[in-house]
């Protein structure tokens, strides 16, 4: 065989696939609701299908849980609220809580290919973000438990009793881990619904919280669609509802709660600025957009949607950022180089191409990253719209997909006045070298999380959460925790 | 042809966050190189090797058996590719380059007072003169760290153009020794002054300084030519050197190349690496595709 010589061509030189295997997970043809410890079959006898959306198979069949059940789901927390949670002390809540992080650090890899197999997101997200971050979210809480006296020194907490938490489709182990970390610690009980698209892992999760040893009824978790959710929100022995989702939904909850006495967090939806000046680090602020609005395929509540670049640069980080975007691996969120994986449901793929067809017609320009899409499944290409004004639709609604519209600006003052002229306000970030810049802005931009030359980085320490249209309350660290206390009368 | 400028009409080079670079350089780090792409990837690595010594007790027998392993890396197996270059001191050119006669394998030669480069500029353009007429093919300048530390940019820009003009048709490789630069800010203004002022090639390091080829200030340097060429549509090779010892380093910088650069620069006219032991290694991982087991170190010939 002759030597090969190197041409003086580049070599066509790709990833072969590199799927993550699926031979380490079980996922049971049905599945049942969550109940004091046990599985129990739905009084509706309904079940409804959960889905791939990357090729459309059919994963699973999941109980629909009707009123009967949510009562049913509701007294079994009650009871062991009043019978052993409130009783057990703080030193052995935690210890609990320790041990579900562990199961689910030790489930890790499992976690990760079923959150990738339901929601469509890359492995490489749910392997590296979602499961270590929802394991950390126990591993913090734990540690407050026995902690309270010191976390609200001089002010005597207790449990608020049985919380009812209805989390979205997006982040959907991470959204459970937010929710029942903090309720736990707090020595609250749970009745939980994962969103109807993402049951999986919150089962898997069950199945977890059952080997542990907590005592039935701690946490319950129920599944099904909207009316399942409704009867949580209506049930009238809840005494606090948790609820990240749509904003339109938030509204409908906040209704129904009106003068009942429930407590509620609501984390609903956002339009967050993510605003580049022309002494920022381009090259990183350019990844920072990237991460911002394509991260999770843009199916992020905070996801930096509304772009603003100081007109002076525009050209420049519009062209590194078309640039980019055909970096970006789009296919199998199995593939391990995968870097946009599927749309989460058909519907969702509806509303954000019934969005670019507004943003075309609005006479925006369109730029969509050059990769090809699979023949089966839910996928939306990454998009970007220039020549965007304040006044646009597709500057002002959640459009919840990969797609990003771009504003330019000329002055410091401006860009807040423009950042802030939105009903929502949950998060924005800021690129500039200037240090005197980022605290400046970050005082008078309206939004619950600012970063400072970095995006979408989330930490259990610190607390999330909106203004406005985005919600109110706040997950995460100490205000995360008091969330679930009430002050000793 | 591009024509150097002077130092005062340079674009100003952009701020670098050293946080935002080693998040993105992780995610390089995350490919999953495997079957196919990894066989091809690790042909793609020997031939892009610049086999190096550069020792002080470096003998003509010495540079002797490191030129016949350049191009008889592992006769053992037929369809391994030679590597690119031998990198030698001015002193040892003329014997690389006889050793190397009616081989594809080029000669490049270290000068300008290698490694510190403290020294005036004749001693630096004789230096490197010599260097090319014993036959080089290509010139490792190293810059004046010590003026760009001081600030004399100007110095430095010059420096690098009168090198230039001394190489004649030899390719120049301009090495930043980004060990002593220390900030990625530094990198990416030396990286910038180097392209500007005539390199063909902009380098990490001497090899003598850690750290020395990280793969952040590799991103760095990259980003440097990428800007470059969407200015002026002309190709800048790059080369890491020193502390990239393994295949999944190299392929990773492959990644980074792919990734920033385009296919365009993988192949060795554009793209080296630096290294006296990343041969046998990636020479390892071939046999371990080829064969399926792994075979002992002995197995590699050490020249």
């Amino acid at each position: 065989m002759a030597k090969k010589k190197p041409g003086k061509e580049g070599v066509n030189w790709d990833y072969s696939p590199s799927l993550e295997s699926t031979s380490h997970i079980t996922i049971l043809p049905k599945y049942e609701l969550f109940i004091n410890n046990e599985w129990v079959k739905p009084s509706s006898k309904k079940y409804f299908k959960t889905t791939n959306p990357a090729n459309e198979d059919v994963l699973s069949e999941i109980a629909w849980a009707n009123d009967y059940d949510v009562d049913l789901a509701v007294k079994a927390a009650r009871n062991a609220y009043n019978d052993v949670w409130s009783k057990t002390t703080p030193k052995e809540r935690s210890k609990y809580i320790y041990r579900i992080a562990r199961l689910m650090q030790e489930h890790a890899r499992e976690l990760s290919v079923i959150e990738t197999l339901d929601a469509g997101k890359p492995i490489r997200e749910s392997r590296d973000i979602d499961v270590p971050l929802a394991c950390n979210h126990f591993f913090y809480y734990a540690g407050w438990a026995d902690k309270l006296e010191y976390a609200f020194p001089n002010q005597p907490m207790e449990a608020l009793g049985v919380a009812g938490q209805i989390i979205p489709w997006n982040f959907p182990l991470l959204m459970a881990a937010w929710k029942i970390a903090p309720a736990l610690a707090a020595g609250n009980c749970v009745v939980l619904k994962p969103a109807e698209t993402t049951s999986l892992t919150a089962l898997k999760l069950a199945e977890i919280i059952k080997a542990s040893g907590l005592p039935p009824g701690v946490v319950n978790i129920i599944t099904g669609h909207g009316d399942t959710g409704a009867a949580i929100v209506n049930h009238p022995d809840i005494n606090k509802i948790a609820f990240t989702g749509s904003t339109n939904v938030g509204k409908i909850i906040q209704r129904a709660i009106a003068g009942t006495g429930k407590k509620a967090t609501l984390e609903l939806g956002g339009k967050s600025a993510n605003i580049i000046f022309d002494d920022a680090p381009i090259d990183q602020a350019v990844e920072g957009i990237v991460n911002g609005i394509f991260f999770n395929q843009g199916h992020v509540c905070c996801a930096g949607s509304r772009l603003f670049v100081q007109e002076n640069i525009a050209e420049l980080v519009i062209r590194k950022l078309k640039h980019r975007m055909d970096s970006l691996y789009l296919g199998n969120p199995l593939d391990k180089n995968t870097d946009i994986g599927a749309i989460n449901s058909k519907e969702q793929l509806e509303t954000i191409e019934k969005y670019i067809k507004i943003g075309i017609s609005e006479g925006a320009e369109i730029y969509q990253s050059t990769c090809e899409l699979p023949g089966k499944g839910y996928f939306c290409r990454p998009t970007i719209f220039t020549n965007v004004a304040q006044s646009s639709r597709i500057s002002q609604e959640e459009i919840f997909g990969p797609v990003l519209s771009i504003q330019t600006f000329r002055t410091v003052d401006e860009v807040i006045q423009k950042a802030n002229n939105s009903p929502y306000g949950l998060a924005a970030g800021v690129w500039t070298d200037k240090g005197s810049r980022i605290f400046n802005l970050t005082s008078k931009l309206r939004a619950g999380v600012i970063w400072a030359n970095t995006y979408n980085k989330f930490d259990p320490t610190s607390p999330f959460g909106g203004y406005k249209e985005s919600g109110f309350g706040r997950e995460g660290g100490l205000h995360g925790l008091g969330a679930y206390l009430k002050m000793k009368l | 042809m591009k024509v150097p400028i002077s130092f005062n009409k340079l674009p100003t080079s952009p701020s670098i966050d050293k946080v935002g670079v080693e998040e993105r350089v992780a995610r390089f780090q995350t490919r999953s190189i495997k079957n196919e792409s990894k066989r091809q990837g690790l042909d793609l690595v020997l031939s892009m090797i610049d086999l190096t010594t550069l020792e002080g007790k470096d003998t003509p027998g010495k540079v002797k058996q490191m030129c016949y392993k350049a191009h008889h890396l592992h006769d053992a197996y037929a369809g391994v590719p030679n590597v690119a270059a031998v990198c030698v001191y001015p002193s040892m050119v003329r014997i690389a380059k006889t050793a190397l006669n009616g081989t594809d394998v080029k000669v490049a030669s270290v000068s300008t007072a290698f490694p510190s480069g403290q020294s005036t500029r004749e001693i630096k353009i004789t230096d490197t003169k010599f260097a090319v007429d014993e036959g080089a093919d290509e010139i490792d300048m190293v810059i004046s760290r010590g003026k760009f530390l001081a600030g004399e940019y100007n110095f430095v820009f010059d420096e690098i153009a009168s090198i230039k003009e001394a190489c004649g048709k030899a390719r120049l490789k301009v090495i930043l020794e980004t060990g002593e630069l220390c900030t990625l800010d530094n990198v990416r203004k030396a990286s910038h002054i180097a392209i500007y002022a005539g390199a063909d090639f902009i380098k990490t390091s001497t090899g003598k300084i850690q750290p020395a080829a990280t793969m952040q200030v590799t991103y760095t340097m990259l980003m440097a030519i990428k800007d470059y060429y969407d200015a002026t549509g002309i190709m800048i090779g790059m080369k890491p050197a020193g502390g990239i010892s393994t295949s999944k380093l190299a392929l990773h910088n492959l990644v980074m190349v792919k990734e920033i650069l385009g296919n365009n620069w993988l192949n060795n006219e554009w793209f080296r690496f630096g290294a006296s032991s990343l041969a046998n290694d990636v020479l390892m991982q071939i046999m371990k595709l080829e064969t399926g087991v792994y075979q002992s170190s002995d197995y590699f010939s050490i020249d």
